[in-house]
């Protein structure tokens, strides 16, 4: 059970990195993003590629840090396809969302149109690398270490924890202390006075984009380093994000943190009673109960 | 010398003309308030000269330059502040963000602004790192107000300051105005509170349906008895 668990704060903690971005984006713009769990796919075929082909090719190193699965490789390729996706994702608002909302459409027909490009995003990869399950490093399988009370956890693991919770830490730096991250928490509480105030809300919308999506990417990815690399992981990580994002207040990046994590818990312990192609489910039903008992989340005032 | 003035401005949220042909002229320092009852378009007028709608046809000029139809992002730069009647303050911020955010604009060193700020609602310097909606509504307003200021602005635009308010705030808000516009802010306030907004205002407008009915001094208009009748209750 411990070991679940220590599994589930794992898994959640990626889930978090893409209910983060999924709640900055809906406290600004206020609507549901389903292109966002594609994101996540996105972020982690854009680092195959560069671990696969690019950096082989133009000879970077290919060994791996001690007991870990990656070396410099993915080093260089997760910021790079952090800042890819994160371009990609201001790209969509500036050609789709942004031309939507010029024209007032609502929220229905935003989150319909995200859908279509969810689509389109998840076809572009199914078209380039199949639909196979594929591996940063096919066949490298670093044993666990052992610790207290039976856990087992892999090095990986313990780094993905720690690059989760650095990137969240730097992300609430961010929204604390600078006048941008000022500018994007007035914009989410009130659009319409930040505009009287001055703010360009535009660029603050870009901004917003752009960390969601490379948040969503760095999940991506991590999550292809601690399982595997396949087109529908994004899109299957969809409801646990919303799930997550409405138990901790849609709009709340603290709560979807918080949210994210009880979602990766809920869903890894529940494998010891149920068959883990139940995991979906779980969060499924986690949702409903949440819209059902406290609609606004664990934050939420009523 | 003028500092603000509408000239014909119509103008309406959708088909619909809300105002027609209003006027206003304010000078720099004068306080003008604008009283009318609901539904007269007097929110509508301060809207339009933000820049927040369009007019349909007519003028905003500021300092004999024409801002008809700048945005408001602009017009705040121009020297014009606003302060909404609600949705007035950042909530989930603190007092001091949202001062900070008032002054988003500024690219010098705002500190003695700021200083200036907390010295007009000492209340807000005591509690700056608390949220702002945790506050009463009295003190919103004042952040309210305190964002607006953070600007410098030569003219402040306020939206029913007193609305929602008790009666002994009402007054407090009321004496801050008059602090406010000791320091030089021109002022165009619209007030459902009319007796008390034109005791304190250099000039006043009445408008009615959209329309201007009468303007005059202020205290002309208090001691006008058909105003007294139709717009001060008797």
């Amino acid at each position: 059970m411990a070991e679940l668990i220590i599994y589930g704060i794992v898994l959640g903690s990626i889930i978090s990195l893409g209910a983060i971005g999924l709640s900055l984006v809906y406290g600004i713009i206020r609507f549901a993003n389903f292109a966002h769990g594609d994101f996540l796919t996105a972020g982690a075929y854009i680092a195959l590629f560069l671990v696969t082909g690019v950096f082989s090719w133009i000879g970077i190193p290919d060994n791996t840090f001690g007991a870990l699965s990656f070396g410099w490789q993915m080093v260089i390729a997760f910021p790079v396809s952090m800042a890819v996706v994160g371009c990609v994702a201001i790209a969509l608002d500036r050609i789709l969302y942004r031309k939507l909302r010029q024209k007032r459409s609502g929220a229905v027909m935003l989150a319909m149109s995200s859908l279509g490009a969810a689509f389109i995003i998840r076809m572009i990869i199914l078209i380039i690398w199949g639909a196979d399950s594929l591996f940063y490093r096919p066949g490298l399988m670093r044993p666990a270490l052992e610790l207290p009370l039976g856990i087992k956890i892999r090095p990986d693991q313990i780094l993905i924890l720690l690059i989760v919770f650095f990137l969240v830490g730097l992300l609430h730096l961010f929204l604390q202390n600078t006048k941008m991250g000022k500018a994007m928490r007035a914009t989410a509480d009130n659009m319409e006075l930040a505009l009287i105030s001055g703010i360009n809300t535009e660029r603050i919308i870009i901004w917003t984009w752009g960390i969601g999506g490379a948040l969503a990417a760095a999940g991506g990815i991590l999550y292809g380093i601690d399982v595997q690399l396949h087109p529908y992981m994004g899109w299957n990580f969809l409801i646990p994000l919303f799930a997550a994002t409405i138990l901790g207040t849609i709009g709340n990046i603290y709560g979807a943190l918080i949210g994210g994590l009880t979602i990766g818990i809920a869903q890894q312990v529940s494998t010891a009673f149920l068959l883990p192609t139940y995991k979906l489910a779980v969060a499924f039903i986690i949702m409903i109960l949440i819209l059902l008992i406290r609609p606004k989340g664990i934050f939420g005032k009523d | 010398m003028i500092i603000l003035k509408t000239e014909d401005i119509t103008v309406g949220y959708t088909e619909v003309d809300i105002l027609h042909d209003v006027h206003i002229k304010v000078r720099s320092g004068e306080i003008v308030s604008v009283i009318g009852p609901n539904g007269a378009g007097k929110s509508t007028l301060l809207k339009t000269i933000f820049g927040i709608l369009k007019p349909r046809h007519g003028n905003v000029t500021f300092k004999d330059e024409d801002i008809t139809g700048l945005k408001p992002d602009r017009v705040v730069r121009k020297g014009i502040s606003y302060v909404p009647q609600v949705d007035n303050v950042f909530p989930s911020l603190t007092i001091q963000e949202n001062m900070e955010m008032g002054a988003f604009i500024r690219r010098d060193d705002y500190s003695q602004r700021l200083d200036e700020v907390y010295d007009l609602f000492p209340v807000l310097r005591e509690r700056k790192k608390q949220k702002v909606g945790q506050l009463s509504g009295g003190q919103r307003q004042m952040v309210a107000m305190g964002r607006a200021l953070m600007l410098d602005p030569q003219v402040l635009l306020l939206d029913e300051p007193s609305a929602g308010l008790a009666p002994v705030l009402v007054s407090m808000i009321f004496e801050k105005i008059k602090e406010i516009n000791a320091t030089g802010v021109a002022m165009i306030i619209v007030e459902q509170n009319a007796r008390e907004a034109l005791k304190m205002a250099h000039h006043g407008y009445v408008l009615a349906m959209g329309r201007n009915v009468l303007n005059d001094k202020g205290e002309a208009l208090l001691a006008n008895e058909e105003v007294g009748r139709l717009y001060l209750g008797g």
